[in-house]
């Protein structure tokens, strides 16, 4: 009880924004690069200056201990949606980032990815195309496999969603072993869609995620290293 | 009650988002006519003419929660709560919800729910004996403290048929002390023409199914 109370204190620290490890490898550490860097490919630095709306938004994540599973610290977005603020900045941030890029698909993985998504495919003037466990749309579809722990899994999106030639981001409340997030740049690339961003509220970066997404980039808000 | 009934009549918006609406015939399972909401979400301007006449309708009625119904509740609510300055409380399906939650569950015609000390209680009876029995729809979860006593709801979901699943919701606000202001659903099927309550809560939706025409 008080390794798993000391484990859930060290999963809090690392989502305080205080708290920097040197940034030697090549993945972008979790602060949100300042609005100059943006458009470059660069590394963030010591520099950079954090968007001052994060702290709140990763303090407003509830982390459970044990769910679904032993051993697994599960980050719940719940509470953030109960805080009016943390979840219209969230929104405001994606917002800000996607609007005007020429984006006219969001796409959004079952069932988190249909809170976020929606209310920015709205601001920016996007469509919202909901990406489903199987047998759950109810028109034509295309499939995509992913693999699991233990056996694999499918997402769905219908037939005529999108076209050829658009632009999308994808978003889901967190990445984790980038299975499904990979799958779903599959399945819209198949169709001849560019995915422009994937975009997550949380990653886990001790699964490496983002190592899945391949050219396909990643934005984040906050990382946590409880996995 | 309908859109149309209560002050949108003749509004050009309520027939753009009736038109953005698919029917799929025989799904899930032959004889049903699915009216399939992810057309409208393509439609940029239907999808936004929808979530703003919820807007207009709640923004000044001092609501605090909107609850949306797992998965097709998700795409409308949050929109909504946003716009209003609500919180966004998601009904799920059993098992999602991590951490402690109330459950509403049918039992032997009641709808029961747990109590934060796991003692089982029962609220109220259900409304209709024969609404779906797919999985899922006959027990809804909220986490414990999403809602305080006293606060004001809307309840979303994307179409209403029998009232089971929203009648299930209600409990599980009521069950916290909540004050369910309204059930809110953009399709309507014949079943709640003509009936303004919902376990005696008032029930607003925008259009009637599509496509039904040819079968009546």
């Amino acid at each position: 009880m008080l390794f798993l109370l000391y484990i859930l204190l060290l999963s809090l620290c690392h989502r305080a924004p205080a708290i920097r490890l040197p940034s030697n490898n090549s993945k972008t550490p979790f602060l949100l690069r300042s609005k100059a860097s943006r458009d470059s490919e660069t590394m963030a630095t010591k520099e950079d200056v954090q968007d001052p709306r994060i702290p709140k938004i990763a303090s407003s994540i509830r982390v459970i201990p044990d769910f679904p599973k032993p051993g697994i610290m599960f980050q719940d977005i719940t509470t953030l949606l109960l805080d009016t603020e943390a979840f219209k900045d969230t929104i405001d941030i994606f917002v800000e980032r996607y609007k005007g890029k020429g984006i006219s698909v969001v796409a959004g993985v079952e069932a988190r990815g249909f809170i976020f998504g929606p209310p920015i495919a709205l601001a920016i003037g996007a469509k919202f195309v909901p990406l489903r466990k199987p047998k759950k749309l109810p028109g034509k579809v295309i499939s995509e496999e992913y693999s699991l722990e233990y056996g694999t899994d499918k997402i769905e999106m219908h037939v005529g969603a999108v076209e050829p030639g658009e632009r999308a981001i994808i978003i889901d409340d967190l990445i984790a072993t980038g299975g499904t997030l990979a799958a779903a740049i599959r399945l819209l690339e198949r169709v001849g869609v560019t995915i422009a961003e994937c975009a997550c509220v949380i990653e886990l970066p001790v699964l490496k995620g983002r190592e899945k997404l391949g050219e396909t980039p990643l934005f984040i808000l906050v990382t946590s290293d409880a996995a | 009650m309908f859109a149309a009934e209560n002050g949108l009549k003749g509004d050009p918006r309520l027939e753009a988002i009736s038109a953005a609406i698919r029917v799929v015939p025989n799904f899930p399972k032959k004889g049903i006519m699915f009216q399939d909401i992810t057309t409208l979400l393509l439609d940029h301007k239907a999808f936004k003419h929808t979530i703003d006449i919820f807007v207009d309708r709640y923004k000044d009625m001092q609501i605090s929660v909107v609850a949306g119904v797992e998965a097709r509740g998700f795409m409308f609510g949050p929109s909504i709560a946003l716009a209003i300055g609500a919180k966004f409380v998601p009904l799920r399906k059993p098992g999602k919800l991590p951490g402690k939650i109330h459950i509403a569950l049918k039992f032997l015609g009641f709808f029961v729910v747990d109590d934060e000390n796991g003692n089982t209680v029962i609220i109220g009876k259900v409304i209709s004996e024969s609404y779906e029995l797919e999985y899922g729809h006959d027990r809804l979860e909220m986490h414990v403290d999403a809602v305080e006593p006293l606060e004001r709801v809307i309840i979303i979901d994307d179409l209403v048929a029998t009232g089971g699943t929203l009648s299930a919701a209600i409990s599980l606000m009521e069950s916290q002390g909540a004050e369910v202001v309204e059930c809110a659903c953009v399709i309507g099927l014949p079943e709640v023409k003509g009936q303004h309550k919902l376990k005696g809560k008032p029930l607003y939706v925008l259009v009637e199914p599509s496509g039904l025409d040819e079968f009546c």
